[in-house]
């Protein structure tokens, strides 16, 4: 880990009861008169947390960035660990505890490796380093320790406040803050109530779900313990792909284990609170990632979304009041409740708190899941951690969050990870999908195909959707295979914003993106496909036009592989190619053993 | 229409599935399970089959067939010995997806939710396998087969038919 | 804040008072706001899928459905933006744009919602044109037509034939573009459980589902000289064939409907209530008959073609408790051909019986076997929707409202006060227990003081006391709570004597071949259901004879002719029976949960 001090502080003093008992008033009035002393109020703020639930190496100290954690200070001791750490950029070692961070034992694994290296590692901190089907290794990872918390010091109240403190949000798509949502469920009288984990992964694309179930189910199983001790629910559901069998086998075996220890099923870890887990299978639908679609397919029916209000967190599963988050935000909670709301918060951006794990794919060297602190830029993510583009290729655009999201370019490279700087661009976080897009692919093509994909995907109810996507899939259909119309754009944008502003769901709302984005950012590629009838990276093989050069000899090997007979001639004598016949496979161009034959 | 098939070992494997839940309250929810459960023992979703469960479950068959065709996983005709499913997910496609989905398609001379006729192969497409990493892959029956080219794809299948010899 | 206290909104710039809990299209509707509309209906679940009714609210960066979005204190709701005029086009352009362009071949041209609305929202080009849907119509149904390709998929259809009716005949199938609205498995309609009822084609905006037609035919019948001729007018018709010529609702029409019938030939023109003053006579007898001894109560009304249809396929164990009478309109008919015929020495082979209904299910009624007069005789030879007949009219060159009205031939023009009645809910029920009191129990019906069920929704209950003898009453109009009723008598949970059920909202007057309401405001039609129904209750006392039994007409038929109610000769003519039908009904999960939860 970097161990260069930077100059903005934020001092953490635990204020849990435990820790206060321990004299942390005394070490209070002693850390401000230090401040006072350095003459560094202003760059130093001082937090007071709730329980960091480490009362046994307490009191606890936390100084950011870097998350150095000092246990067991005293008024007498704190002054000089302050100094030294904020003036001379040393941290104490006699004081200092590493081997509790929940994701440290993962970067102890590969932190030397550059690709893991920069990352931070919350949600996936367990993958790859216990195993799966065992709860006693995550147990040796302090499993189950988040849980045991709650139940044994935090009130319902408690855990979602610190939820709340933690500003964790959603990390499905739109990223409403989760602590608010447990919030409306808890206030919610009802004698059922409904704990959802979305795990029917959203992107194309983005298998991060599926990482993080197949090595981690644990954790996500705690997570939805603690969700539903903070509302109030007796039942949940993990709703995960039928494609996912490793998966869904994983669930059941943490699932079973979880219960032989007591972890779930009727009273909990000896206290009166009861819960149950099952896993239910979807069946091939990706609008069911919308949270009311998902739910009525839970109810066995068709899974199209329903208008809102009323939210699921009031009126969701059954009529019931329901929790729905996904498998990442459901990651996430143990680790805030372990390690406190103040510890989250402190990393991250003013208003997107956390990390956020990317399926980065596309012309990159390292693709794979990448998990950093909100707030890291698309060029750190790109080049300093996934190492660049292959073979000297050019950075051309960056998709985000697959068909719902949007294109950036490279002039947005410096933007920093969060919910509202990608809002701004007109993309989305989405689940998370990354795909970096090199200098030889089509813009035009690539939005046709997230709108092929959208378009295949909509459920039908609604009108915009429904119709909209598809007759801006055919002019984009047209406009890729030579036959686009000077007002196609105008059209495509028109529908665009209309689908955008009116469709009933978010998936419907955000189908547009992919088109509207490359619009903005690649109008000239759309212009030269229209008017000059022209794909500048032949990607849109319908554009290409194949033609013999002066270069040909008349082997006539070309006329043998062609499989239309498109093309003629005397051996010995320049062939010719029909224009009419060419069904552009690119034989010809593949077999001509003397460059006689051009491609544009 | 159920009465020729009523004495059936797979209907009454599916008749005690169903029955399993019998005491549940709300078990129509669980319409989606049976379907896969129905499936799995009987390849696909006949329209008797659907009466069938229709009737068990107390779900009004239009109902039924609603959910039965929204839903991709459902096979509503006889499908092959080996489903061949092509990841037609973005990292997929971008390295080339569509070129192996149509050699499949030229080798096995079927259009996307056909079923040859030696009854062997029916090829659908994937939304995503969640096997990026392996990109381009296809999955056939479960078993996935990762970075694939034509000629690939041209020795999977050769491997399949020669295995049902 | 609750539903009851009033809130301050804001609907473009101006500041209303309107109560809380109301959706933004419900406070407009009644502010005088009409927002644009086609998947809401005012008797029907919210859908929101249209997005027709979207408005802009202050703060919101996307447009809401009004009839789903609810109102909230200090809301400031715009309903006419340039922006939003824009965008409602577009959307009705795409719901266009996968349509048929032969609005002036439909069947429903000039009573179109989409029609209308293409109108009011200025569509004048169309934009976004390319492949459009292509499905085969299904005629297979004796009563109702299904053309996919005219589906917008607004989906009021699958929600009155699951809510309103609890049938599901239909539903959605497939998903996306490919989304259609059919029977399970694309099977042909008459092979679902669809019970012809017709409410799908009263709600539907377009003509995806539309009646059988027999229009031609008719004229064609009416055409040659040959034939002789009957036409019989059901009660519901008189009172609201006025709709269709453009006079609010509520007018009785019956002298000018019988002039205009006469007008387009018809030899005889009789009423339907004659038939349902028969009906009365035999149904009370039964009902004596099976009250004195306490058999197979209670006795339910039979005279819903689209309520027995779906008793024989969802309640084939309660048939027993079926009136085994026939309806009036095939009484009329059997008696027209069966006695008045054979009396006047007509030939059947040129008799036919043409019914005026304000139903579809008469159309599948009258091709019922158990109803023919012998083999491959049928009693009732066509039967007219209301719609249908307006039709026939306005395109014979015949203004309704100006024709010199004429009284219906005899004998069978003659009917009383109760029988006019029957054409809504709770009319049977009434018409029938007066002459069973009165000649049964010998005292008069005192006056019926319903409540609604406390054990199911939507159930009025009475109990009538007459000396020593009570008599429990239920009356169902709509199949909603039909089910939940069915299993509390077969459960004899609750002990009823007499039930009476309609399948249509408010009983015949709601049929499903009575004018397109004209409007979508969802005050206006409830008020259409009431003037009809207040209509024919001014018929009935305006009739000096008043109950069925003291009706000359049908004195005389019994003298003459029958001898006595279930006299051997009335049950050839008069009375039925009841099969099982498949495909067997399914009750959803969910009724039967309320059932067992409501207890």
């Amino acid at each position: 880990m970097d161990h260069s001090v930077t100059p903005q502080y934020k001092i953490i003093l635990c204020w849990g009861s435990s820790c206060q008992k321990l004299s942390s008033k005394s070490i209070l009035d002693r850390i401000h008169q230090k401040i006072d002393e350095l003459k560094m109020g202003n760059n130093v703020d001082i937090i007071l947390s709730g329980c960091l639930g480490m009362c046994s190496k307490g009191p606890i100290l936390i100084i950011n960035p870097g998350y150095y954690i000092y246990g067991k200070i005293t008024p007498e001791i704190v002054g000089e660990i302050i100094e030294k750490h904020i003036n001379q950029n040393k941290a104490t070692a006699a004081y200092l505890i590493e081997e509790d961070h929940l994701f440290n034992r993962f970067y102890r694994i590969f932190g030397d490796v550059k690709f893991y290296g920069r990352q931070m590692r919350i949600a996936l901190r367990n993958c790859g380093i216990i195993d799966p089907e065992s709860i006693d290794d995550y147990l040796s990872v302090r499993g189950y320790e988040s849980l045991a918390k709650s139940l044994a010091l935090f009130t319902p109240n408690q855990v979602i406040n610190e939820i709340k403190a933690s500003g964790l949000r959603g990390r499905g798509g739109a990223g409403f803050p989760t602590g608010y949502k447990w919030e409306l469920t808890a206030q919610e009288k009802s004698s059922e109530k409904f704990i959802i984990c979305n795990a029917d992964e959203g992107d194309p694309g983005a298998f991060m779900d599926r990482n993080a179930i197949e090595s981690d189910p644990h954790t996500i199983i705690e997570g939805m313990i603690i969700g539903a001790y903070a509302v109030g629910a007796q039942n949940g559901i993990i709703y995960t792909r039928a494609e996912y069998p490793l998966a869904i086998d994983r669930l059941h075996i943490a699932i079973n284990q979880a219960k032989e220890h007591g972890f779930l099923g009727n009273n909990i870890l000896g206290t009166n609170f009861s819960f149950n887990i099952e896993i239910r299978q979807g069946a091939g639908a990706f609008i069911c990632g919308e949270e009311t679609a998902l739910i009525h397919s839970l109810e066995g029916k068709r899974g199209v979304p329903r208008t809102r209000p009323p939210y699921p967190a009031t009126k969701g599963l059954f009529n019931k009041p329901t929790v729905v988050n996904n498998v990442e935000t459901w990651a996430n909670i143990p680790v805030i409740i372990q390690e406190g709301a103040a510890w989250f918060s402190s990393i991250g951006t003013k208003n997107s708190k956390g990390t956020k794990v990317f399926a980065v794919a596309g012309s990159v060297i390292n693709t794979g899941l990448v998990e950093v602190p909100m707030g890291t830029t698309l060029k750190e993510i790109i080049f300093d951690i996934c190492g660049g583009l292959p073979d000297n290729k050019t950075l051309k655009a960056v998709q985000i969050g697959g068909p719902s999201g949007g294109c950036l370019t490279k002039d947005h490279l410096d933007i920093q990870v969060d919910y509202e700087s990608f809002a701004e661009i007109g993309t989305i976080m989405g689940s998370g999908g990354m795909i970096v897009i090199d200098n030889k692919s089509c813009m035009v093509k690539l939005a046709r195909f997230f709108l092929e994909f959208s378009q295949s995907q909509s459920c039908g109810k609604c009108t915009p959707c429904r119709e909209g996507t598809k007759r801006m899939l055919e002019i984009l259909e047209r406009i890729t295979t030579g036959n686009g119309k000077p007002e196609d754009i105008q059209k495509l944008l028109r529908l665009g914003n209309t689908i955008k502003k009116t469709a009933l769901c978010g998936l419907g709302k955000s189908a547009p993106n992919p088109v509207i984005s490359t619009i903005t950012h690649f109008r000239n590629e759309y212009e030269e496909h229209i008017n000059e009838k022209k794909c500048a990276t032949n990607d849109c093989s319908a554009l290409i036009v194949y033609e013999i050069n002066d270069a040909c000899t008349g082997c006539s090997a070309c006329i043998r592989i062609c499989p239309t007979k498109a093309i003629s001639g005397i051996k010995k004598n320049k062939h010719q190619i029909n224009q009419n016949l060419c069904i552009k496979c690119g034989d010809c161009f593949d077999i001509c053993a003397f460059k006689g034959i051009t491609r544009r | 229409m159920i009465s020729t098939i009523q004495n059936d070992a797979k209907l009454n494997s599916l008749r005690a599935y169903i029955n399993s839940h019998k005491e549940m309250t709300r078990n129509d929810s669980l319409l989606i399970r049976v379907l896969q459960k129905a499936q799995e023992i009987i390849g696909y979703l006949p329209p008797e089959i659907m009466n069938f469960i229709a009737q068990e479950m107390s779900i009004p068959r239009a109902q039924v067939w609603g959910v039965a065709t929204f839903y991709h996983y459902f096979f509503l005709k006889p499908v092959g010995k080996y489903i061949i499913s092509v990841c037609m997910g973005t990292a997929c496609y971008l390295k080339g997806a569509e070129k192996i989905l149509k050699a499949f398609k030229e080798k096995l001379n079927i259009n996307i939710g056909e079923t040859t006729d030696d009854k062997l192969f029916t090829l659908i497409e994937a939304r995503c396998l969640g096997a990026c990493g392996l990109a381009p892959a296809v999955s056939i029956n479960g078993t996935i087969y990762g970075q694939l080219d034509e000629k690939k794809a041209y020795n999977i299948i050769k491997k399949y038919i020669n295995q049902s010899k | 804040m609750n539903s009851q206290e009033n809130i301050t909104i804001f609907i473009n710039g101006t500041k209303y008072q309107t109560q809380n809990g109301q959706s933004i299209m419900q406070a407009a509707d009644h502010l005088g706001y009409s927002i644009p509309r086609l998947c809401y209906h005012p008797q029907l679940s919210v859908e929101g899928a249209c997005r027709i009714c979207i408005v802009e609210i202050e703060g919101m960066k996307e447009f809401q459905a009004s009839c789903s979005y609810p109102i909230q204190d200090g809301m400031r709701i715009h309903t006419n933006t340039t922006e939003l005029r824009q965008a409602r086009r577009d959307i009705l352009e795409l719901i266009l744009d996968n349509h048929p362009l032969d609005c002036h071949t439909c069947p429903k041209n000039g009573n179109c919602e989409l029609q209308r609305l293409a109108n009011i929202l200025g569509i004048e080009e169309r934009h976004f044109e390319g492949e459009r849907k292509q499905y085969p119509i299904d005629d297979s149904s004796p009563a109702i037509i299904r053309n996919p390709n005219n589906c917008i998929l607004c989906g009021r259809c699958v929600r009155v034939c699951s809510e309103t009716q609890q049938i599901h005949a239909i539903g959605y199938a497939h998903r996306g573009f490919k989304t259609v609205v059919m029977p399970s498995y694309n099977q042909a309609f008459d092979k679902s459980v669809c019970i012809n009822c017709g409410q799908c084609i009263n709600i539907c905006p377009t003509a995806a589902f539309t009646e059988k037609k027999q229009t031609d035919e008719v004229i064609r019948i009416l055409n040659n000289k040959d034939n002789i001729t009957i036409a019989q007018i059901a009660p519901s018709v008189r009172i609201a064939i006025g709709e269709s010529f453009g006079i609010e609702s509520g007018h009785n029409f019956q002298q000018e409907l019988t002039a205009a019938l006469k007008a387009l030939g018809f030899d005889y023109v009789f009423d339907t209530q004659f038939g349902a003053d028969m009906t009365i006579m035999e149904e009370a007898a039964e009902l004596a008959e099976r009250y004195f001894k306490g058999e197979n109560l209670p006795l339910i009304t039979s005279c819903c073609p689209s309520w027995v249809k779906t008793a024989e396929q969802f309640h084939p164990d309660l048939l027993p408790h079926l009136s085994s009478c026939r309806s009036p309109m095939a009484m009329l008919a059997s008696l027209t051909k069966g006695y008045l015929a054979k009396k006047n020495h007509w030939d059947l082979t040129k008799v036919v019986n043409i019914a005026i209904t304000p139903c579809t299910a008469k159309k599948f009624e009258s091709s019922r076997e158990e109803l023919f007069l012998e083999k491959d005789i049928r009693c009732i030879d066509y039967a007219l929707t209301t719609r249908e007949i307006s039709w026939i009219i306005k395109s014979s060159g015949i203004d309704l409202s100006r024709m010199k009205g004429q009284d219906f031939d005899n004998p069978m023009g003659i009917s009383s006060g109760a029988a006019s009645i029957v054409g809504t809910s709770g009319g049977v029920i009434e018409a029938t227990l007066r002459t069973f009191c009165e000649k049964y129990l010998d005292s008069a019906l005192p006056p019926l003081q319903y409540h609604e069920s406390r054990t199911t929704k939507g159930i009025k209950e009475a109990t009538i006391v007459i000396n020593d003898k009570k008599i429990n009453i239920a009356v169902a109009n709509g199949l909603k709570s039909t089910h939940s009723l069915m299993d509390e008598i077969r459960r004899q949970k609750k002990h009823y004597d007499f039930v009476e059920i309609m399948a249509c909202p408010g009983g015949c007057i709601g049929g499903g071949g009575q004018p397109y309401a004209a409007s979508l405001n969802f005050f206006d039609q409830e008020k259409i259901l009431q003037k009809r129904s207040q209509a024919l209750y001014a018929i009935d006392s305006s009739i000096n004879i008043h109950k069925s039994h003291e009706n000359p007409a049908v004195q005389q038929l019994y003298k003459e002719f029958l001898g006595t109610p279930l006299s051997e000769l009335a049950n050839k003519l008069l009375h039925t029976q009841y099969s099982q039908k498949i495909p067997c009904g399914i009750i959803p999960k969910e009724v039967i949960y309320d059932i067992n939860h409501s207890k």
